[in-house]
């Protein structure tokens, strides 16, 4: 069991926090720098749990109070910084075709979901005026 | 030798991607060895399945480091179950692209499908083995970037903008899982998944919970439960018919299978799960009644796909014995079934050159051996007698008999609606695609490309042989539900002796 310091517990709660403001953008490039963010806090988180900062994972070179850092979540913190690397570089070169292709780079809402919907609300305006046809017949009696 | 075996899924493929972009000149060199490595890594499968079945979970350390630190695989009956199955389904998938890429592109398909997709089973086949988080997180990775490359393969800013939602979505959940594993290890200091679940229990209850709950999100982003499943029909229907099925067949039951071995491994509970439950009630009506909408049929289906991962929701909910053996027959049924689903209506949309049910019923109808290769899988998936389908449910529905309380009754009375609902998404498919009518045109004669019909005949054949040994499965499927209810046994196959 690791206990964390304010300092860095805020650093990483506000990691985490602007990354996902960003992450709620409509651009794309502001998605990518949320995910960036994120993928930050989720590392320093990572390496966080292993102990203190200033200790060294290495025998024979104790930090100041003595005392070794645990080496595998370093080890593991450096395998997902490289994972969230590649794929940072993946959805650059997506943002970037996107661009290429639209122009811009809005995340666009889906067509199909789009089409049903209206095709709904069309139903409904239908019903709605069939219904209002013998009820204003109604009242004008 | 157990560690070459349990090395091979993962090894294989990999090696064999490499290989096969190196020549990817050739498109039959590629074809070839695609093919060959995943009936090699199938039959690997079925060997760790007997041996699992015989002697217990398998484990193997690697690297020579042992278990709670280095990194383990292992196969259990659950996990040697599901990847047989989904092997199979890989296979007969690749058979079906191949056959399409041979028709639709002839020489110029695109270098990168084989690579990719040969990475992506490797993923799939570790996220199986995988014995720590860490590993899983790794497994996870490995086939969701594969899985970016193959959405995102095809030009077209449809499929960008489709795919951008995929894996914007998927990322933010790996970072949540990355997250999560921190606070694991922050907790206990271990990420190893049967010490973890020793270890959970000295944690204050208030943590295990809070990583119990993170967790579910995790892999219920993955695994596409209301209410986070907005992605999946939004994406999936944008790929190219063998990439969709793949997906819909294995991507989403990986994620069950990981909410599955982490919440029985690491957070054992003993009664009904309320969370979960209301989770699964709103998974199996949301994802139905989404599909009645549709008017696209790849959509319709991935909608159907999201609704049925809430019967895998409804036997983990219950937590016991009967509710995960039925868990785990109904993914292993699922992975077939969805799979053929998606592979007709491909061909259904190739000989029509359309997906909309709407001008499809003014379209002449595909030739009846499509039909029947639709008409099997479709009965499955509502549960209809004989098929694999009804012995999944019954399996489920019998285990929530069982147990009392209201949450329980509701969950009951949603799977039964979901299946009656299942049925009508079905009929309103069968009108649309199928059954002849005064005004439409007689039906094709022609059924396209023999590949691909062979590859969807292979799958469908797999759905009624489930069906037909249901007995067998059954068997090992009560026997891997024991096993995740009292997980002593792959605790000891890990942390003791796991030398390999």
């Amino acid at each position: 069991m690791t206990t964390l310091d304010l300092a860095m517990a805020t650093v990483v709660g506000g990691l985490f926090a602007t990354g996902f403001f960003l992450l709620l953008d409509r651009s794309l490039m502001r998605i990518l720098l949320g995910v960036i963010v994120l993928g930050h806090a989720a590392n320093l988180l990572l390496i966080l749990s292993g102990g203190a900062p200033a200790s060294p994972p290495v025998t024979g070179s104790e930090g100041p109070d003595g005392r070794l850092a645990d080496p595998l979540p370093q080890a593991m913190a450096l395998t997902a910084i490289v994972i969230t690397f590649g794929i940072t570089t993946l959805l650059l070169a997506m943002v970037h075709r996107a661009w290429q292709l639209d122009g811009h780079d809005e995340v666009r809402d889906d067509v199909e979901d789009r089409r049903i919907g209206t095709v709904h609300d069309r139903a409904e305006e239908r019903a709605a005026a069939e219904s209002d046809l013998p009820a204003d017949r109604g009242e004008r009696r | 030798m157990t560690a070459w075996l349990l090395v091979a899924p993962v090894l294989l493929p990999v090696l064999v991607a490499a290989l096969s972009f190196a020549l990817s000149g050739s498109r039959i060199t590629q074809q070839v060895l695609g093919v060959s490595v995943l009936t090699l890594t199938l039959t690997d499968a079925v060997v760790l399945l007997v041996l699992a079945q015989r002697d217990g979970p398998q484990a193997a350390s690697m690297g020579g480091w042992p278990a709670p630190l280095g990194i383990a695989l292992v196969a259990d009956r659950l996990s040697a179950l599901l990847l047989t199955v989904s092997l199979a389904v890989a296979l007969a998938v690749l058979v079906f692209a191949i056959g399409q890429g041979n028709a639709d592109f002839g020489e110029s398909s695109p270098v990168a499908f084989h690579p990719a997709y040969l990475l992506l089973t490797a993923g799939v086949g570790m996220a199986f083995l995988a014995g720590d988080l860490f590993n899983l997180f790794v497994a996870f990775e490995m086939m969701l970037t594969a899985s970016y490359v193959l959405l995102s393969l095809g030009v077209g800013s449809g499929r960008i903008r489709a795919g951008m939602t995929y894996t914007i979505t998927s990322l933010t959940s790996s970072l949540l899982f990355l997250t999560a594993i921190a606070l694991c290890y922050a907790a206990t200091g271990t990420v190893n998944m049967a010490d973890l679940g020793l270890r959970m229990t000295q944690a204050p209850d208030g943590v295990a919970a809070t990583l119990s709950v993170l967790l579910l999100v995790v892999f219920g982003i993955k695994a596409a439960m209301v209410p986070l499943h907005f992605w999946l029909p939004d994406s999936y229907p944008t790929a190219p018919t063998p990439i969709t099925a793949i997906f819909a067949a294995l991507l989403t039951k990986v994620g069950v299978y990981a909410m599955v071995r982490t919440q029985t491994l690491i957070f054992p509970r003993d009664d009904v799960w309320l969370l979960l439950t209301i989770v699964a009630v709103l998974t199996l009506l949301v994802g139905v009644l989404g599909a009645i909408a549709q008017d696209d049929l790849n959509r319709l289906l991935s909608f159907v796909l999201v609704s049925h991962i809430g019967f895998m929701l409804f036997g983990l909910a219950l937590f016991d014995e009967a509710g995960l053996t039925g868990t785990v027959l109904y993914t292993a049924h699922h992975i077939v079934v969805q799979a053929g689903l998606f592979l007709v209506s491909g061909i259904v949309v190739r000989l029509s050159g359309t997906a909309s049910l709407a001008s499809l019923t003014h379209r002449a109808p595909p030739p009846p051996v499509v039909a029947g290769l639709f008409m099997l899988p479709a009965l499955a998936l509502a549960g209809i007698p004989p098929t694999s389908g009804f012995v999944a449910k019954f399996v489920l529905l019998q285990a929530g008999g069982e147990r009392s309380g209201w949450p329980v009754t509701v969950l009951i009375a949603a799977a039964l609606l979901t299946s009656l609902l299942t049925l009508y998404a079905m009929t309103r498919v069968w009108r649309a695609v199928f059954s002849a009518g005064p005004d439409r045109p007689a039906p094709r004669r022609e059924a396209g490309n023999v590949l691909m019909l062979a590859a969807t005949v292979g799958i469908v054949g797999l759905g009624v042989a489930i069906a037909v040994g249901a007995g067998l499965l059954g068997e090992i499927s009560e026997a891997a539900a024991r096993d995740l209810v009292d997980p002593d046994g792959y605790r000891e196959a890990v942390l003791g002796g796991g030398d390999g």
